[in-house]
Parts: structure tokens; C-alpha cells; sequence
């Protein structure tokens, strides 16, 4: 049986605060946890195989041209190799996420220095990788390369506005602001590299991968192949962190599968950290120029927000900046664009939150040389500017609590809202400072797939294949699932990342909870509608709690030895054209910076968010302090670097590539804002899980100026830019 | 070298690193391959009792010491520090986690009540998902637990048998490849 439901409606009966066990919304610890600190959850590469050979990538000298010539005889006769794979349906690239078909083939045609364009197989890693760096490959190689997104001409993006007259609102307004701001690229450097083990019987495929959304991945690994879907199998059911860099399948999950379909024995492929860096999505540099025009009374009139990006040719991504520009701020003259230029560096596609976290962070910081020229308070600056509606096409907020945020944010964090100029407090070598912004997220969810059976012996099961890359989807759907059914959360079993499973929305883009558990949800109330009839009741009425009805019989009973299985699917329908959804928050940072060598350390940071309803207040509130995290690499340290003669990335490991560490991160507050949509999902959910770092690292660089005077416009603000900045 | 009490000698090549010989010969696959440059530090386990990253270590270096991994921590997922990664939520993705649970461990048995100065000093693995000031907590409350000044109800036993919750969830049957079905 099945319970389907296409939303063209909100749905503010919020059934599922009327349900009786009270686990939903608690801080109940992930259920995975203990075989997590362990060691027995297993992650990709850890599947135990007989005969498994070892794959090892080659990667491309060259930055564009052609391999002419793999001289497999180079390396056959070394110890314990066996074979060195290039058919021609190796992936150049990693599919993009949401493609649901083939990335880039073949990898002989070479498109930046680092690309996979072989496999090496041999009985150890260390045979293989040992002959990966011997084996003789001759290219062709293209002269005249474009590597700078400076020195090309860009391609115009679809989907520009341009309303009013943003150039005569700009020259009549009492406050203006005329400002450009640089990003650099970033890598997601999830923990886990990028693994795949498969296992070919001559009929099916099964392959254990690092990925995010097995639903689009089993399109992309089938078409890649040329093999039916229903002859392949995929299977993530601990993904050590994606952040966008496993939405889509990469290069090592199709080496895999092509090198055991050839050879007839499992083949496990795992790239190097280096590897990782190198072939796996970056996040796009971008130039941003904002125009802000405000009257007297700090009131935009005028919103201008035109940025540069890049990518390789052919990719149809680009790094959404203007995202929640579009709609964040009022001003009735607008001009919103985007350009890409072709360059070739690797892929740029998703890292975490894509757009927003470099858009927001700049546009944040805009926003404060906006609040100094007004005289006007920052908090209070954004106070005045929030618009009743979508400002461009009018459409409604499906809900919206940036100025709830920004209140309580600023009262949790002690925010002075007086007079403010730089350098008002110096500790010996160090200037201290505050500074703050929003943030914006928009929400999105998916159609969605779970099955949910109620056991015979009063626990229930959920499946789909769905996965969970540390954002706690185990723990959220034992959760629905308890509260819907009454069962406490130890009676929940849930078991994804297995394509054997219905299909679920995959983790990405923030719309893997609200759409999974929504899913869930369908499933749960049809399950309820024939518990209800054999407790006579009607389904509103039936109230379950500890597995039994209350005042009634228990499950077991109404169960009568049989197991009762539903499957939700739910499906976003009008709802998503007829409303503007985002999830809201504020960020408020203390830093210091060192007078001498403009280094800043991050003293303290609150986040406030509305994400509509909270599922798991503990997985939640990581999701937060994780995204903020983020946003202190993206102020003060992440930054890819780009050799400019042959493009290759030059700090492709984790010694030269900044990722926050312990000593950079101080206590973090997070406050969460009650809050309940109902257009956004069925169960009045938005997502977390990028939110917070959507503007973050624009409330550090406010916090530098506050502190010290350096108004930086380019991040990360790595101490010599801090420096250069700094007035006398 | 003994290896979680046993005596193991490893018929490789000695200069493999200790954290393959521990992934591929022994299957104790609950250490991590992060970087294998010796920056990430998922790949620590205790060498007589002292937390180093098992990618830099030969098994030829290694030959004659104890070796504990995270699999050898505790017997029954008791370890204070365990515990208290669960509870204090410091565990997202967990691909980080068996090398800080290795180097927490190591650190309360010399300091049971370390600052958070002397944490920081002793935890230098990286965690992308951000769990850094969840996991100073996380230690400091080991530290409690370990000196008897603090319980932690350990996750309630399931109530469903593992034996069952296997056969319905093959993922929690570790390391075993789930049937072909
Ligand atoms: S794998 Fe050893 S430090 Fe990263
Ligand atoms: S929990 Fe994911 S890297 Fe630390």
C-alpha cells in the first residue's frame, strides 16, 4: 500500500504536535553513535570482499588536450599488477548533483591538470599505486590554456532582474554604497575520501560508495556504464561527510565498477587525499559588486548585486551568489547578475551551501559599510529593510523570522547597540570587535520515498535509500516515526543507503530531512488510518503512546501477528511556486585582532536561526555549529590556490588547504526560533544543514573592521590582507 | 607487536604503514585513512600507550610495542570518553572520531581532569563537521566519569535484540557484506 501526497497547500494542522510519545523535537542522542566511536560503523572502503583487487587513479599532467597513447605494457609486469583500465566510460569529472545521468566521458579528453584518466589495478594498494606513478602516458597537449576567471570573457547566466533604475536611485540617494568583495574557491575536504568497492556477477553490479544521493547516483552510475538500472545495486550507509562533494558520482565509483566488470573480481578504488582535492568539485571563486542605495532613513531604495564566477565549458553549474539576494533585502530598484567565465581548473560545483555561503557573506559585509554611512546600527539597518514580500516577483514568505532572529540573537550575544567606531577596545597586542549579519538559506525539498512496516512484535522498521552523511537522518526518522506511531525511539529501526530501498530525496541542498521525514510521515498516517479502524476510533482521534493505544489495546494486539507496511511518497507541488521559502538567521561575532601581525582570532560566535520545526534539537543544533564552523574557514583561512601557468592546485592537501581546527573554534551559542512552516513541508520542517554558514563569515569581517579599522574586501582575511588594511 | 591484547606479526613488507597493516591484515577497519601525510590525525591509535598517527609508523617501528586501536578501547563500548562522545553529541559524520576517542583516552589517562589549554595542546585532529568545542566538553566530562564524580546513563539498551536488529538492519552488522538479495 502506499500513501502519496503532491503539496500544493500548506498545511498548518501540524498533526504531529498533537501526537502523544514526545520524542520528536527532543535531544535524543543518534542512534548510530556507539558503533561510531567504536569503530564498527562502516563507511565505504570497509566492506569485506574475497578476492578483492585494489584500484588506484591516474591523473592527467596536462591541464587540457588529449592522452594519445597509455602504454599498459609499462607497468604490467610489476609485482602483483593486473590490469590498467581505460575504457572508454571512465569519468573525466563527477557528475554534478541532481544530473541523474553520465558526467563527462571519456577520460582521455583532458580538461584541468589532476583529471583521472586511468586505473591501475593490482593485488595491494601499494602494487597499484606504486605502478599508477610508472605508467607511461603521452598527451597532446593544448597550447594557449585559460586558467584566470579574470582574463577571459564571461558568459552572461540566465535568470538576471532588473527593475526600476538602479544607476539614478544610486546618484539620488542620501547614502550610497559602491563596493566590490573577492572569494576564494573552496573545497568541501570531507573527512572520508572518496571510495567504491564493486562487485560484478556477470549479471548484477553491487557497489558499496561515499555518496550523498544514491536516487540520482544509480541514474548516473547506470548510464555511465550502460547497464540497467535494476542490474545495479548502490549501498552508503555511513558517509564520513559529503558537503556537496559526493551528491554526484565520482570518478572512483565508475573506475570501480568498470574495472570489475572487466576483470570478474571485486575492485576497490579510493582516492588519495590529494586525489580528493584534485578531481572532486570546488567551489567557484567569485567577484562580487554591490550597489545599495538608502534614504535618510536607512530605508533601501536601491539593491544591486552582480557577481563573476566560473566553471569548466560545458558545465551547466554556476556558484548561485545572488540566491538570497534576490529576496532577502526590499529596494524598488534592482539589478541582480551573473556571469561565468570558462576556465580550466576542476569542476566547480556544490560545496556547502551553495551560493549563499560566499553570496551572503559578502553582501553581509556591504551591508555594515551601509549601516556606518547611515549612522544607523547594523542590527537596526536590517530591521528596516525586511520586505513584506518576495521584492522582485511578490510572491509570499512561506514564513519568516529574520527579525525574530536578529532580536534574539543580538540579546543572547550581549549586543551593544549603540554608537559604534572602530578600535574602541585594545588588550595589549590585540583590538577586539564585534561584528554582525543574517543569514538566508532557501529551502527546498524533494520527492521522497519510505517505507515504514509495523512489526508484528510492536517495533517498526523503516527503509529507504536515503542516506545519512552525519546530519543524524537515522536518528530524525526513528524519531517521526516514534512520535506518529507511539513507539519509543529504541523501538525504531531504520536501515538506508541501500538502493533496494524506495527511492528518498538524497542529502544535499538542505532538503534531506523535511522531505525523508515527510515521507515517513505519509506512511505513518496511513499506517494510523487502519490501527484506527481496528481500534474503532477515528484517525484524528487515536492517540498511541509506548506502543499501545492509550487507555486501550496495544499495537501487538491490533497487529494479530501480522506485519502492516506502507510506503509514503511525497512530492513538492504548488507550494514551491507559490511561495518564497527560506530559512532566516543572524550571526554575531567577538573577535580580536593582533595590531602586528593582523591575525584575527574568533573570541565568540551566536547564531540564531528559524528552520521551522526543530526534528532532533542535539543533530540540529550540530548542523548550526557545524555551519558556523564553516563560515570561520571561509572568513579567515579557506582558500584554493591556483598555480597561474598550468592551473593545477597547488595546496591539494590538508596541511596547505585551511579547514577550521580545534584551536580556531571557540564556544559557539546557537538559538533556535520557534518557528512552524507549514509551506515548506508537510511537517512544517526547513533544512539546517547549510544555514549556518550563510553569512557567518560576513559577521567576522565586520567584527574585524569593528576591532581594528580594516575594512578587508577580499576573504579569506589571512593576516597580510588584515595588515595591508589596517590604517596607521 | 601485540595488537588489542594478541600477538600479531605481519608478513608485509616493513616499511608498510602501520595503519594498512592494521586496515588490510588484521581488518580493523575502525581506524581511519584521512590523508596519509600524517594531518588529519583519523588514523591514531595508541603505541604503548602514547597517541600517534598510525599512517607516519611503520609496522617495522612498531615491531615489539602494544598497539591499541579504537576497536581495543574498551571491551564493551564503555569508555568514559565513548560515552561521553555520544552523549555530548560530538560525533557527526564519525569519520573523525575513533582517533580522538584515541587521543582523549590517552590524555585522561595521564590527566583526568585536564583544562581546556591541555585539552586543545593534546587534541590536533581535524573534523570537518565542526564538533570542536562539543568535543572539549565531551573530554572534560570523560574526565568526570573516569574519577567516579559523574555517571552517564549509558544509550538504554535496545529493546530490540541485536541478533534481530542484525537480521532487519544489515548495517549493523558491521563489517560484514550485507547478502545479495
Ligand atoms: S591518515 Fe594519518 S594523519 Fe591523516
Ligand atoms: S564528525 Fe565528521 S569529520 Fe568529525
Amino acid at each position: 500500500m502506499s500513501a502519496y501526497l503532491k503539496q500544493d497547500e500548506p498545511d498548518n494542522v501540524n498533526r504531529l504536535d498533537h501526537m502523544r510519545q514526545g520524542v520528536l523535537g527532543t535531544d535524543a542522542s543518534r542512534i548510530e553513535g556507539l558503533l561510531k566511536v567504536t569503530g564498527t560503523a562502516p563507511y565505504a572502503a570497509e566492506y569485506q570482499l574475497d578476492d578483492c583487487l585494489e584500484g588506484v587513479l591516474v591523473t592527467a599532467t596536462i591541464s587540457k588536450g588529449e592522452v594519445t597513447a597509455i602504454d599498459a605494457d609499462s607497468v604490467l609486469s610489476m609485482p602483483g599488477v593486473v590490469a590498467v583500465i581505460d575504457d572508454p566510460s571512465l569519468t573525466a569529472r563527477a557528475a554534478q548533483g541532481t544530473a541523474g545521468e553520465a558526467p563527462a566521458q571519456p577520460a582521455r579528453e583532458v580538461g584541468y591538470f589532476g583529471q583521472p584518466i586511468a586505473l591501475v589495478v593490482a593485488e595491494s594498494f601499494e602494487q597499484a599505486r606504486d605502478a599508477s606513478k610508472h605508467l607511461k602516458v603521452s598527451y597532446r597537449a593544448d597550447d594557449d590554456v585559460a586558467f584566470d576567471p579574470e582574463a577571459v570573457e564571461a558568459e552572461p547566466q540566465d535568470g538576471a532582474t532588473s527593475q526600476g533604475d538602479l544607476a539614478h536611485a544610486m546618484k539620488e540617494a542620501p547614502f550610497s554604497v559602491d563596493v566590490t568583495y573577492t572569494t576564494e574557491g573552496h573545497s568541501s575536504a570531507a573527512m572520508e575520501p572518496h571510495a567504491a568497492i564493486a562487485q560484478w556477477d556477470g549479471d548484477t553490479l553491487t557497489v558499496y560508495a561515499s555518496l550523498q544521493m544514491l536516487n540520482y547516483n544509480i541514474s548516473e552510475l547506470a548510464d555511465s556504464l550502460g547497464l540497467d538500472e535494476d542490474k545495479l545495486r548502490l549501498v552508503s550507509r555511513y558517509v564520513g561527510g559529503g558537503f556537496g562533494s559526493k551528491l554526484g558520482v565520482s570518478e572512483e565509483t565508475v573506475a570501480a565498477s568498470v574495472a570489475a566488470m572487466e576483470l570478474g573480481r571485486p575492485v576497490r578504488v579510493a582516492m588519495l587525499r590529494q586525489q580528493v582535492l584534485q578531481c572532486i568539485m570546488r567551489r567557484s571563486e567569485t567577484r562580487q559588486r554591490f550597489r545599495l542605495a538608502a534614504g535618510e532613513d536607512g530605508k533601501l531604495t536601491g539593491f544591486g548585486h552582480e557577481a563573476r564566477v566560473s566553471n569548466l565549458p560545458g558545465e551547466s553549474f554556476a556558484e548561485p551568489v545572488l540566491q538570497s539576494s534576490h529576496f532577502l533585502y526590499a529596494g524598488e530598484n534592482r539589478e541582480l547578475s551573473m556571469e561565468v567565465a570558462r576556465i580550466h581548473r576542476m569542476t566547480a560545483g556544490s560545496v556547502r551551501a551553495p551560493g549563499e555561503a560566499v553570496g551572503m557573506p559578502a553582501l553581509e559585509c556591504a551591508m555594515d559599510v551601509l549601516a556606518e554611512k547611515c549612522g544607523l546600527d547594523p542590527v537596526e539597518l536590517r530591521l528596516r529593510n525586511i520586505p513584506d514580500r518576495h521584492p522582485a516577483n511578490g510572491t509570499p514568505f512561506s514564513s519568516h523570522k529574520l527579525a525574530e532572529c536578529l532580536k534574539q540573537g543580538a540579546e543572547a550575544f550581549g549586543w551593544d547597540s549603540g554608537p559604534r567606531s572602530p578600535r574602541h577596545t585594545r588588550e595589549g597586542e590585540w583590538w577586539v570587535g564585534t561584528g554582525m549579519a543574517s543569514a538566508a538559506r532557501v529551502h527546498n525539498v524533494g520527492e521522497a520515498k519510505a517505507r515504514v512496516t509495523l512489526k508484528a512484535d510492536g517495533t517498526a522498521l523503516v527503509e529507504t535509500d536515503m542516506t545519512d552523511i552525519g546530519t543524524g537522518t537515522y536518528t530524525i526518522l526513528a524519531q517521526t516515526v516514534g512520535e506518529m506511531l507511539g513507539l519509543p525511539v529504541a523501538k525504531v529501526l531504520v536501515e538506508l543507503g541501500d538502493t533496494h530501498h524506495p527511492r528518498g530525496p538524497g542529502s544535499g541542498g538542505s532538503w534531506g530531512a523535511a522531505s525523508i521525514c515527510s515521507a515517513a510521515y505519509l506512511a505513518c498516517l496511513a499506517l494510523r488510518e487502519t490501527l484506527a479502524k481496528r481500534a474503532d476510533v477515528a484517525e484524528e482521534k487515536l492517540e498511541l503512546k509506548d506502543g499501545a493505544v492509550v487507555g486501550g489495546a496495544s499495537l501487538i494486539d491490533l497487529l494479530d501477528g501480522r506485519d502492516l507496511a506502507e510506503e509514503g511518497h511525497y512530492e513538492p507541488g504548488d507550494i514551491a511556486d507559490d511561495f518564497t521559502a527560506s530559512g532566516f538567521g543572524a550571526f554575531f561575532a567577538r573577535v580580536r585582532v593582533n595590531r602586528f601581525t593582523g591575525e584575527t582570532r574568533v573570541e565568540h560566535m551566536t547564531g540564531a536561526f528559524g528552520f521551522g520545526r526543530v526534528l532532533n534539537t542535539k543533530t540540529a543544533r550540530s548542523q548550526c555549529l557545524g555551519g558556523m564552523t564553516w563560515s570561520i574557514g571561509a572568513a579567515l583561512t579557506e582558500a584554493m590556490l591556483f598555480d597561474p601557468v598550468d592551473g593545477h592546485l597547488a595546496n591539494c592537501d590538508l596541511a596547505e588547504y585551511h579547514v577550521p581546527v580545534n584551536r580556531d573554534v571557540p564556544d559557539l551559542d546557537v538559538v533556535f526560533v520557534e518557528e512552524r512552516d507549514g509551506a515548506a513541508s508537510p511537517i512544517q520542517a526547513k533544512g539546517i544543514g547549510e544555514l549556518g554558514m550563510c553569512g557567518g563569515a560576513g559577521a567576522i569581517a565586520n567584527a574585524i573592521y569593528n576591532a581594528c579599522g580594516a575594512r578587508v574586501f577580499e576573504f579569506p582575511m589571512t593576516p597580510d590582507k588584515v595588515l595591508a588594511a589596517m590604517p596607521d | 607487536m601485540t595488537v588489542n591484547n594478541r600477538p600479531v606479526q605481519y608478513l608485509l613488507d616493513p616499511e608498510t604503514p602501520l595503519l594498512f597493516a592494521l586496515r588490510e591484515a588484521s581488518n580493523l577497519t575502525g581506524t581511519k585513512f584521512g590523508c596519509g601525510t600524517g594531518d588529519c590525525g583519523a588514523c591514531m591509535v595508541l603505541i604503548d600507550g602514547v597517541p600517534l598517527r598510525s599512517c607516519l609508523v611503520s609496522i617495522a617501528e612498531a615491531e615489539g610495542r602494544v598497539i591499541t586501536t579504537i576497536e581495543g578501547l574498551s571491551r564493551d563500548r564503555s569508555h568514559p570518553v565513548q560515552q561521553a562522545l555520544v552523549a555530548e553529541q560530538a560525533i557527526q559524520c564519525g569519520f573523525c572520531t575513533p582517533g580522538i576517542a584515541i587521543a582523549a583516552a590517552a590524555l585522561l589517562e595521564d590527566n583526568p581532569s585536564p583544562s581546556r589549554e591541555q585539552i586543545d595542546a593534546a587534541i590536533p585532529n581535524l573534523c570537518r563537521c565542526g564538533v570542536y568545542p562539543r568535543l572539549v566538553r565531551a573530554i572534560e566530562r570523560a574526565g568526570r566519569v573516569a574519577a567516579r564524580a559523574e555517571v552517564i546513563d549509558a544509550a538504554p539498551p535496545p529493546a530490540i535484540a541485536p541478533e534481530e536488529a542484525a537480521r532487519d538492519v544489515p548495517a549493523l552488522r558491521t563489517t560484514t557484506a550485507p547478502p545479495r538479495d
